[in-house]
């Protein structure tokens, strides 16, 4: 049953403020979600004033700016800067994104920054992912073949064939999608959300895998594909611009057309 | 420091639901509404069956402004329900995925759902 309201050690409260320089001029607040596991106390939100004139245009310059120079104690995840990695996604301004791609002047009024949505916080921004990860690893998300590989080439694959797979091989694994996803929140235990789900359908979509009647098999469940309910929070909040929806629709159809 | 002590994060309490999500949780919550509203109908002709005095006290029940009130949301429920479910079968045939198609099929469901309801009513009042 689905449980709307937050637990008791996940109240979050209203935390510290960090006032701008004296003399900033273009000030901006930025709201962030705090949680340090070793005092064992309720999270909170701290405040931290940036003066936009010494920082760089994305949310993850203003996170490391706040780092580096007003509380090293902030924590999250990044790596690449620059969309491809995944590692910064976070939930800003009531979206999930990349906090890479998120333009600072795109969000109105104070920057607030949470983890992504539903998920155990280790610390700060850091979500602990191991439940999204051990789902990608059931749906097997490697080419499996019966047949045994042409002797002396890769397996082929026409263009119209590759075509197939745009859309899906994109996908940085991030979790934006899968922790925007109302029926994630109330199922992730069972549902395998739409992150999982595109990937199980870049597989299934690949001509090149001969185990597209098992993975399909796999996904006939109530829970594990048939809790999409095409409420399309996934598609729309993508940072990389794909559309889980679509695929698990696709997949959808397949079940249909197989019977 | 056990792991599940760990706080769950915040989720409805500060996710800006797109306008897809509002539908869809419109279309959940009408379908309850009309299995509800059905079992008022279901009364309404039992006590169309029984007739006379007790037909009178439901008629009464259902023309007082509350009962016209419930009347008017349940007649709002099936035809939003009605719209939505449309579009849900063009989602099922795979079409209308694309972020724009998915946001203008939304308003169109709202608006011919709410179209619909006032036309019935007036409808309804003129005859």
């Amino acid at each position: 049953m689905a449980e709307f309201s937050l637990p008791a050690n996940s109240k979050v409260k209203i935390g510290n403020t960090h006032k701008a320089e004296a003399g900033a001029k273009r000030v901006k607040a930025f709201k962030i979600y705090r949680y340090d596991p070793d005092t064992g106390q309720n999270p909170r939100v701290d405040t931290y004033e940036i003066d936009l004139d010494e920082c760089g245009p994305m949310v993850l310059d203003a996170l490391i700016k706040i780092k580096n120079e007003v509380d090293t104690s902030v924590t999250f995840r990044r790596s690449c800067r620059e969309g491809i990695c995944g590692s910064c996604a976070m939930n800003i301004d009531g979206t999930n994104t990349l906090a890479c791609l998120k333009s600072i002047d795109d969000v109105k009024g104070d920057v607030k920054i949470y983890p992504l949505p539903h998920m155990p916080v280790v610390k700060d921004l850091v979500p602990d992912l191991t439940q999204p990860y051990a789902q990608l690893a059931s749906i097997e998300p490697w080419l499996k073949a019966k047949s045994p590989p042409p002797p002396d080439e890769e397996r082929r694959q026409s263009t119209e064939e590759r075509e197939k797979l745009d859309g899906l091989w994109e996908c940085v694994l991030c979790f934006c999608c899968s922790t925007s996803c109302p029926s994630y929140w109330w199922n992730g235990d069972r549902y395998l959300g739409p992150a999982i789900l595109l990937q199980a359908y870049r597989w299934i979509a690949d001509s090149r895998d001969e185990y597209t009647g098992e993975r399909l098999d796999e996904l006939e469940d109530p829970f594990r594909l048939y809790r999409c309910h095409t409420i399309m929070n996934c598609t729309k909040t993508c940072p990389k611009g794909l559309n889980p929806a679509k695929a698990i629709g696709e997949i959808k159809k397949l079940m249909v057309q197989r019977m | 420091m056990s792991v599940s002590n760990r706080p769950l994060s915040p989720h409805l309490q500060v996710y800006r639901l797109p306008l897809t999500a509002i539908t869809s949780i419109l279309h959940r919550a009408t379908g309850v509404a009309l299995g509800i509203g059905t079992l008022l109908l279901v009364w309404w002709l039992m006590a169309a069956a029984t007739g006379g005095g007790y037909f009178e006290f439901v008629q009464s029940i259902m023309g007082s402004w509350i009962g016209l009130l419930i009347l008017f949301g349940f007649s709002f429920a099936l035809f939003f329900h009605l719209c939505n479910g449309i579009r849900h079968l063009f989602w099922d045939s795979g079409y209308g995925f694309e972020i724009e198609t998915a946001e203008k099929a939304t308003k169109l469901v709202i608006a011919s759902s709410v179209v619909l309801t006032v036309l019935a009513w007036i409808l309804a009042c003129a005859l």
